[in-house]
């Protein structure tokens, strides 16, 4: 076959373009879809059926369908009704980088509260029943005990679902975002090169989740570090 | 005298298939309105109605055969039947394989914006405009547009993004696209300015070195001649699309 570098080398400049893009989408989703999954988490764990039943209905729905199919029922299903049209969030809307972000933010939410309540109920009881036992309120015990313990029992099993995000988030081609995959979709349909953009795209994806592990082994090596055994030299 | 009456009559069924002259026309049926089945289950729409047309004029019975897209080549080369009218483009990639006649219509861009936005066809900047991806109309969209324009994996997506406002002119095939305009979710749209030319001609297929092409090509001829080319047309079409 006829490889072609200078395709790839060419067109470099607008899939690295599409590479910021996924970035942010990533980076924005994870952290917002983070932040909220953390009374989401503890509603979880929660004795009343009631409280635990509204988070879970969340979660089975979101966990239960393809990221494809909530991306297209958000975007152009909302968009066939007239009421959405015409509400004060169609500026919104109308843009399909809002959708994507609003989808993948509420789809890695789903994911990261279940690993976090799973998290939650696999803290020891005996840490909690020691935080009990002097005193503290229930405020303080999520604060200081139970939830910094939950995060570093999550906290392998969230890297996962940060890489899968990333990779979910080539998606947002089918809504008509020009990111990394979008990018080199358009870069295809111009110089039918196929095999060599996707090839130079996927190299992308892989020095993305590179970079993104080494770090994140950073971090679990910090907040870890009482975990780790000395070994003798 | 019962033998020689059932080879007489063997004979006669024969030579009267040979006098008829008989062409297999081969087509898809999945493309409205040029070919699709009706609801009596026979071969109907444009491409239909033009090779009745031609094998009249060729003084020729005509048997439709249907054959899915992807296949429609291979089975024209197996003589599964002897021409494709089959809304066929004229590549030449496909000249490799088979021989076309002279077109029998040719298919140009046209742009759909809602009625009444008094959007002005020749300065579309500033409007987003919207077009299927890897498509001739998705090159036109970039260039008019003089931005980028949004790229859609199939139409129907770009339908709904025309229906809810998202883009304010599609870039489409204009003969497809009148068909949409046609159906109830295309009735609040309109075609606006001229149809775009991009040398896109539909031809029929026969296989390489068939006499029947000059023989097809007489008969086009001859239907664009005597009105009877128009009158079908006229039937699918208000405008001329030869």
């Amino acid at each position: 076959m006829n490889w072609n570098w200078s395709v790839i080398f060419d067109n470099l400049p607008q899939l690295l373009e599409g590479s910021l893009l996924t970035l942010e989408l990533v980076f924005a989703s994870v952290l917002v879809g983070g932040i909220c999954s953390i009374p989401l988490a503890i509603m979880r764990t929660s004795d009343n059926w009631l409280v635990r039943g509204m988070p879970l209905a969340y979660t089975f729905f979101f966990r239960g369908t393809p990221l494809l199919v909530q991306l297209f029922l958000f975007y152009y299903g909302l968009a066939q009704f007239e009421a959405v049209r015409e509400s004060i969030l169609w500026p919104y809307l109308r843009e399909a980088y809002w959708c994507a972000l609003i989808v993948f933010t509420l789809n890695t939410c789903a994911y990261t509260t279940e690993i976090l309540r799973g998290a939650i109920q696999a803290v020891p009881q005996g840490e909690i029943e020691a935080g009990k036992a002097i005193g503290m309120s229930r405020f303080n015990l999520y604060r200081r005990i139970i939830m910094p313990l939950a995060y570093r029992i999550g906290l392998p099993a969230y890297s996962n679902e940060i890489i899968l995000m990333l990779k979910g988030s080539a998606l947002a081609s089918t809504i008509t975002l020009l990111d990394l995959t979008g990018m080199a979709r358009t870069v295809i349909a111009r110089t039918y090169m196929p095999i060599e953009i996707f090839f130079a795209a996927g190299c992308i994806y892989l020095l993305l989740t590179f970079i993104f592990v080494q770090c994140y082994r950073l971090f679990e090596q910090r907040l870890l570090r009482h975990q780790r055994i000395s070994r003798p030299a | 005298m019962r033998r020689i009456a059932l080879f007489m009559a063997a004979l006669l069924l024969v030579s009267g298939s040979v006098l008829a002259d008989k062409i297999r026309i081969g087509t898809e049926g999945a493309y409205p309105p040029f070919n699709m089945i009706d609801k009596d289950g026979q071969v109907a729409g444009f491409d239909v109605d033009i090779a009745r047309a031609l094998c009249a004029k060729m003084d020729a019975e005509c048997v439709f055969v249907t054959q899915d897209w992807d296949g429609i080549i291979p089975g024209l080369l197996a003589r599964k039947y002897d021409a494709i009218v089959a809304s066929m483009s004229i590549t030449d990639e496909r000249r490799k394989a088979v021989d076309f006649s002279e077109r029998y219509y040719s298919n140009s861009l046209g742009l759909i914006a809602k009625k009444g936005a008094g959007i002005d066809p020749k300065n579309l900047s500033g409007r987003t405009l919207g077009a299927q991806r890897a498509t001739i109309a998705a090159d036109h969209a970039s260039a008019m547009a003089g931005s980028d324009a949004k790229l859609y994996d199939t139409q129907e997506n770009a339908y709904l993004d025309l229906n809810s406002g998202r883009i304010d002119v599609l870039v489409t095939d204009r003969l497809p696209g009148y068909d949409w305009l046609n159906s109830d979710q295309g009735q609040d749209f309109e075609f606006i300015g001229d149809a775009i030319d991009i040398g896109d001609q539909i031809g029929i297929a026969v296989r390489k070195g068939d006499k029947l092409r000059e023989r097809l090509n007489r008969a086009i001829e001859a239907i664009r001649a005597d009105g009877s080319y128009d009158r079908i047309n006229a039937k699918y079409f208000p405008f001329s699309i030869y």
